[in-house]
């Protein structure tokens, strides 16, 4: 019988129903008394000079609170980067400012150049056409192959455009290239990982209200972890104390690593509504969106992997150009550093693995995390070289796999890129989702549709991330700015409802439901009686936010954490209040018991006698019943699997209709099989978006010619197959008290690798062996027409 | 969006003197002009409503031929049982045109005036030789009424107020989607009737909608999608942005054109 309560349940999610009767409270819907609103001009020209600018028509015009520039934040701080990351010679990475408005200077198209804060948006957009602007046009440079060569140069800081040029693991590098130079064979295969619009439903917006009475300021922004925004922001940029500062992320639509940074609208917000006296509202529209989040991806990648003769990797050797962007995002970084070169290993034994990245700085909208982060580009290399090895080699691609499998008996695993596998069985999903795909009835399938005129290509690809986000100690040694613990306060109230209060940020994620699910199962209580506060500094304790599939495995823990001291506690109150020792209580269902006696007492009245302590151990225990907890995670969580799909090509269109998709993941304990399946639904429509629909593109003069859904293609449920989603391989994580590893990203980082492979294996035939993401069917067609030519 | 007047006349004789104003913008379906307003990339003095004329909305024959106001919408086009029987391939064009939220607003006169190159609608209205009613009194016929892309035979201030369509032996549409914006990459209109066949390509060219004399001519002497082996549309005067390259373009012309002889039966 399945569960309907508790840990394992598939408990509807609470929160819908105020997102689905339009009761939801989102920042726009935030609206304050004597409102402003802002209107940012920004740069239409990728790279230039600005040589002039008047802003003195549109100060004096009709409804204008204020204009501002950048002469009129002299003191303020540059956006802040999170994330250091250290040279191959030692030396820290170019660092360049970046400012909330543009300095003399315009870097991408969206850079934000003016702020106007008027009665309406109509009053602000109006006065921006009277703003004098001239902007002496530079060349720009998109293409980081054309970058790295210097020329045009964005940053002084960097004369090469290079942020970083990062070497790991550096010690392998000579037995790596030994390793290839005397391989059996060495399968090399050059890729890009496109550039994607993160495209959350809800747009980046912000209000920002200064209390003159109280010297305190309050901003309402879109984001996935207030408490980093408070921090970034009041230290770095605006100089705040945390005490004065309030960070509210209410509902929030969606994020997808878009909302983790700290971004120089809500910094501006939030200053300007003291200097204009009034709450001041922006709301980003898509047009904007496309122009200032932070995009994800981007990655120009050579692999090379080097194997005996029975196909065993004897090592492996990569080297990325990744690009940055116009400035530096707050955690864009360590995306392609951190959060990759040690994902490398995957989930095969590689003895030797070294990989060079250099972080390019171009005349385009920022990059950082987005939907995994480093792990889908780190994935989607191997991924698609193993593939075209086991083609060269003449191996059979799932054996090819297998052969290199870590195997369940060699936990943990020390890979050669820093990182210890804890626990894991890819054998066993690799084995289920051939199952599930029904792999041995493929070649009827194949004939069906080659007699319909369509090839059919069957795709297979593994992964693993590095989830739970992370380590403190060895994230800070690293070059991480901040700490990656979690925080909670789980609050029993005097009647023994339980209000509990998450650093983690849910937008979209069910928190409030699983998070309910968790502490229900623990006190033994029904999940209504326990509500789950998140995304106001006022209300939480410090913790870090949502983002890298980390809630429930790092955020979750801490209120693990926090209810265990609650038991305690609770059980001492019992044990006085029974008469009995301590010892002797157990707690099972809402109950305190004395072993061995029906003697009793419940959950409610120990909480009340917590709270109205007449009859108390005055002196052994504190009166109240509310605990706070901060959880570090011991290493990261390993969530792992393996993803198989069927697609049809069209061979006279280019089109490319995924027919089937099964997903067999290991994401350890599952709290919510429902909420965990959804969540894999939501990242394989990502992943499939990226693989096949989806591509930023700039033109050569940095103009972005994918700035609307006129352009972009997001992926629509007809786009999409009925996927098959498993979860019956886990593996418990072996160091966190649910034994969870995370289960966000894992569809976004598989699937891409598996729908290009099934893609290449239709086309084999062909001789087409590579195309880059995204396949449309432009690209198809020409790929076919190229090589049968 | 920039400021302007409204005004919604009740009848066709009201629209034209509004329509007098030559900065006035007519208003159909809104399914470009309002998007464009909200861009502020039109600043009409005066917003001209046509969606409050009854005499120009509605679906009837005349003369052998199917007649539809200018101001009927996408859905009723589709949802019409007149057009599904007589020329059902019009009904399943209307009824792929972009979402239900776009067929709901839109109207073929609102399409056929802005004659986007990439629009469903003109391919039909040239594909079947359909003739354009207008407000000054004039019936163009198809062929002089396409003049390029975004470009028509209408004057200043001219307003269609129906289409006639003749009804063909069979016909069909075949579209090939922009995977973005799901406007047609390329889509063809073959339409089969007495002793000559139509063909007309949307999507394709940097002139906007055209008949390709070359495939009419091969389906003409036989109407089958082999008889258009060895067809082949140049790439020239075709266009290229990020979804197609010309080539592609013209390539996909064919593959649609062969789709939509099958599809006609």
């Amino acid at each position: 019988m399945p569960k309907d309560h508790g840990i394992g349940a598939s408990s509807k999610r609470r929160e819908d129903v105020r997102f689905l009767t339009g009761k939801g409270q989102y920042t726009d819907d935030i609206n304050r008394p004597g409102q402003a609103f802002c209107y940012f001009l920004r740069s239409n020209v990728a790279h230039g000079t600005i040589t002039s600018l008047d802003v003195s028509a549109a100060r004096d015009a009709k409804g204008v609170v204020g204009v501002f520039t950048s002469k009129d934040l002299e003191g303020l701080g540059g956006i802040p980067c999170g994330w250091e990351v250290t040279d191959k010679d030692g030396a820290p990475m170019k660092e360049p400012k970046h400012p909330i408005l543009a300095e003399g200077k315009v870097r991408h198209v969206g850079d934000p150049i003016v702020a106007i804060i008027a009665d309406s948006l109509a009053a602000g957009r109006d006065a921006a056409e009277l703003v004098e602007l001239e902007i002496d046009e530079l060349p720009a440079v998109v293409d980081m192959r054309e970058a790295i060569k210097g020329g045009t140069v964005l940053h002084d800081v960097a004369p090469d455009n290079i942020c970083y040029d990062w070497e790991f693991v550096a010690e392998n590098k000579a037995a790596v290239d030994e390793a290839i130079r005397n391989a059996h064979h060495v399968t090399t295969l050059e890729l890009v990982n496109n550039r994607l619009v993160p495209n959350a439903m809800e747009p980046r917006a912000a209000v920002g209200e200064y209390d003159a009475g109280r010297d305190e300021y309050t901003l309402w922004t879109t984001s996935q972890n207030p408490h980093v925004i408070r921090l970034l922001m009041g230290a770095f940029v605006l100089s705040i104390p945390e005490h004065k500062l309030r960070v509210v992320a209410p509902d929030v639509g969606g994020g997808f690593g878009s909302k983790i940074y700290h971004y120089a609208e809500e910094a501006f917000i939030t200053w300007v509504s003291k200097r204009v006296g009034r709450p001041v509202k922006w709301n980003a529209d898509r047009s904007e969106a496309f122009m200032s989040d932070a995009h994800g991806r981007d990655h120009v990648t050579k692999v090379e992997l080097a194997m005996d003769q029975e196909g065993n990797f004897l090592a492996l050797r990569s080297s990325t150009l990744a690009n940055m962007g116009a400035y530096l995002s707050t955690f864009a970084p360590c995306i392609p550093t951190w959060l990759h070169g040690t994902l490398l290993a995957g989930n095969y034994k590689t003895p030797l693995i070294f990989t060079n990245v250099k972080a390019v700085f171009t005349n385009t909208v920022p990059v950082d995390a987005y939907r995994g982060a480093g792990r889908p580009e780190a994935t989607y290399q191997l991924e698609r070289t193993i593939d075209k090895a086991a083609r060269e080699m003449g191996i059979d691609p799932v054996e090819l796999r297998r052969r290199n499998f870590v195997k369940p008996d060699q936990y943990p695993y020390q890979t050669p890129v820093a990182v210890i596998y804890d626990t894991g069985n890819y054998d066993a999903t690799l084995d289920k989702a051939l199952e599930l795909a029904d792999v041995r009835g493929f070649a009827e399938r194949k004939a069906d549709s080659a007699a319909r005129g369509k090839l059919r290509g069957l795709g297979i690809a593994n992964y693993i991330e590095a989830c739970g986000i992370a380590p403190s100690s060895l994230v800070g040694a690293l070059g991480a700015r901040a700490g990656l613990y979690e925080a909670a306060t789980v609050r029993v109230n005097p009647t023994g409802n339980v209000s509990v209060f998450t650093g983690s940020h849910s937008h979209g994620q069910g928190h409030e439901t699983t998070f309910a699910q968790v502490v229900a199962d623990m006190l033994g209580c029904e999940e209504a009686n326990v509500d789950i506060v998140h995304g106001d500094t006022s209300r939480i304790p410090f913790g870090m936010g949502t983002y890298g599939s980390r809630s429930l495995a790092v955020g979750g823990s801490a209120i693990v954490k926090s209810v265990e001291k609650i038991i305690t506690k609770a059980k001492k109150i019992a044990a006085h209040l029974l008469e009995a020792s301590e010892a002797d209580i157990t707690f099972a269902n809402g109950q305190f018991t004395v072993a061995g006696t029906d003697k009793a007492i419940d959950w409610g009245s120990v909480a009340l006698t917590a709270y109205v302590p007449h009859k108390y151990p005055i002196d052994d225990v504190e009166p109240g019943l509310e605990e706070t907890s901060f959880y570090d995670p011991a290493n990261f969580t390993y969530p792992a699997g393996t993803y198989v799909c069927e697609v049809e090509v069209d061979p006279d269109t280019g089109v490319v209709e995924v027919q089937s998709f099964v997903a067999a993941d290991d994401f350890g304990n599952v709290v919510n099989p429902m909420i965990v399946e959804g969540q894999v639904h939501g990242g394989l429509a990502q992943g499939i978006g990226q693989a096949i629909l989806e591509g930023c593109s700039y033109d050569e003069n940095g103009q972005l010619l994918s700035a609307s859904y006129m352009d972009y293609a997001m992926p629509r449920a007809a786009d999409l197959p009925m996927f098959v989603v498993d979860h019956s391989c886990n593996t418990p994580c072996t160091h966190n008290p649910l034994g969870v590893k995370g289960c966000g990203e894992a569809g976004a980082i598989g699937s891409p690798p598996a729908i290009v492979n099934a893609v290449i294996d239709a086309l084999s035939a062909h001789g087409v062996t590579h195309i880059d993401m995204p396949l449309t069917p432009r690209r198809v067609w020409e790929a076919i027409r190229a090589a049968r030519n | 969006m920039y400021a302007f007047d409204y005004a919604r006349p009740a009848s066709l004789a009201e629209a034209i003197e509004a329509m007098k104003d030559e900065d006035a913008k007519a208003l159909a379906g809104g399914q470009t002009l309002i998007p464009t307003l909200k861009q502020r990339l039109a600043s009409p003095t005066t917003l001209v409503d046509l969606n409050g004329i009854a005499e120009i909305k509605g679906i009837c024959l005349k003369d052998g031929m199917v007649a539809i106001g200018a101001g009927t919408r996408h859905a009723e086009v589709a949802d019409s049982a007149d057009v599904q029987r007589l020329i059902p391939a019009l009904a399943h064009l209307a009824a792929h045109i972009g979402d239900p939220q776009v067929r709901n607003r839109g109207t073929l006169g609102g399409s056929l005036a802005n004659n986007d190159p990439s629009a469903c609608y003109p391919a039909a209205v040239l594909g079947l030789g359909a003739t354009v009613h207008t407000s000054a009194g004039r019936a163009i016929a198809a062929d002089d009424y396409f003049q390029g892309m975004f470009e028509t035979a209408l004057g200043e201030g001219e307003l269609i107020t129906s289409v006639d369509f003749p009804v063909p032996e069979k016909a069909a549409y075949m579209k090939f989607v922009q995977p973005a914006s799901r406007f047609a990459l390329t889509g063809v209109f073959v339409a089969k009737f007495l002793g000559a066949v139509r063909v007309a390509v949307t999507g394709a060219s940097e002139s906007g909608v055209f008949r390709w004399p070359e495939a009419e001519k091969a389906l003409s002497a036989n109407f089958s999608a082999g008889a258009l082996d060895g067809v082949a549309l140049g790439a020239d005067g075709m266009i290229g942005d990020l979804h197609g390259t010309p080539e592609y373009r013209a390539h996909l012309a064919g593959v649609m054109a062969r789709r939509a002889v099958t599809a006609a039966g």
